[in-house]
């Protein structure tokens, strides 16, 4: 047990602490808020297993826009700031169960094929003086395969991303609607 | 490091997002739920990106671009949301039965009726 994986221990457990907060919570801001803490922790995690130029898109895109997104839908849908008794559908009980059922197939299936599996990242280079400095995942390195290798992925991306920013700007217009019922 | 620390770290995640998306009854609580989920793989990605040692880097640009769908999906489906606010002044999923069969109706309906 080296302090690597203390690390990773507990940033995991903050992860999905609060992730288990968020779908449990009573209020329903408390719940936007524990989610800007389990993907802060998420992005710790990120870190830790050496990918740091995911790590702080994690912490721009998801803390810094997804959240703020979900917080103003909370706000337009004028929700109620204390807590609210009935967040919670009916079938709680059965949701509980697939859960459980998911958490406990997934552990035994990932815990049976990967025990004892050590994570493969050492520096892989003859003698440490001639090993790059720079980690696996620095923003160099993934510049260079997103612009060498995945290029198209990436344009059809931004496509995408534009047709999304179309469809939320005609989605949320109000004037459309009714300019085609005159 | 051991590999199944992340491996754990993201089922236990996505479990929380299935009983999220499951149990809650807030449409912009299922969207959060369905965040959890997409992090958790996420955290799969970047783990077997690093263990595998993926010299095109596969895993980690995934994870960036998943990140990117995410966020238009949240974009998106906030639209959605805030639309079926508008007309029907409530967003809980499971009171938005229009399109399901006549004739049974839930508990929830009945509560709603009453």
């Amino acid at each position: 047990m080296t302090g690597r994986d203390v690390v990773f221990a507990l940033l995991g457990v903050v992860a999905v602490g609060a992730g288990l907060l968020v779908v449990t919570t009573r209020q329903l801001v408390h719940a936007a808020l524990w989610l800007v803490v389990s993907f802060g922790a998420l992005a710790g995690c990120y870190l830790v297993l050496t990918a740091e130029f995911v790590a702080w898109v994690q912490v721009l895109i998801y803390v810094g826009a997804v959240v703020v997104l979900l917080l103003f839908g909370i706000m337009l849908t004028r929700a109620p700031v204390g807590p609210s008794e009935n967040l919670d559908s009916g079938n709680r009980w059965a949701a509980l169960a697939v859960a459980l059922g998911t958490a406990a197939l997934l552990v035994t299936v990932l815990v049976m094929g990967f025990r004892g599996t050590k994570l493969n990242d050492a520096p892989q280079c003859p003698d440490a003086a001639s090993c790059p400095a720079q980690a696996n995942g620095s923003a160099e390195h993934l510049g260079e395969a997103v612009f060498r290798t995945w290029v198209l992925p990436f344009e059809v991306l931004s496509v995408l991303l534009l047709a999304a920013l179309v469809g939320a700007i005609v989605l949320s217009r109000t004037d459309l609607a009714s300019r085609k019922d005159r | 490091m051991h590999l199944a620390f992340p491996l754990v770290t993201a089922a236990l995640l996505f479990s929380a997002g299935v009983y999220g998306v499951l149990a809650r009854r807030n449409a912009i609580l299922v969207l959060m739920s369905v965040e959890l989920m997409l992090n958790a793989v996420n955290l799969n990605l970047v783990a077997f990106d690093v263990h595998l040692r993926d010299r095109l880097h596969g895993g980690q640009v995934l994870t960036l671009f998943t990140i990117v769908i995410a966020a238009a999906e949240v974009g998106l489906g906030l639209a959605i949301v805030l639309l079926v606010f508008r007309n029907r002044r409530m967003i809980d999923v499971d009171r938005l039965r229009s399109l399901a069969e006549p004739g049974r109706a839930t508990a929830a309906e009945r509560e709603a009726v009453k």
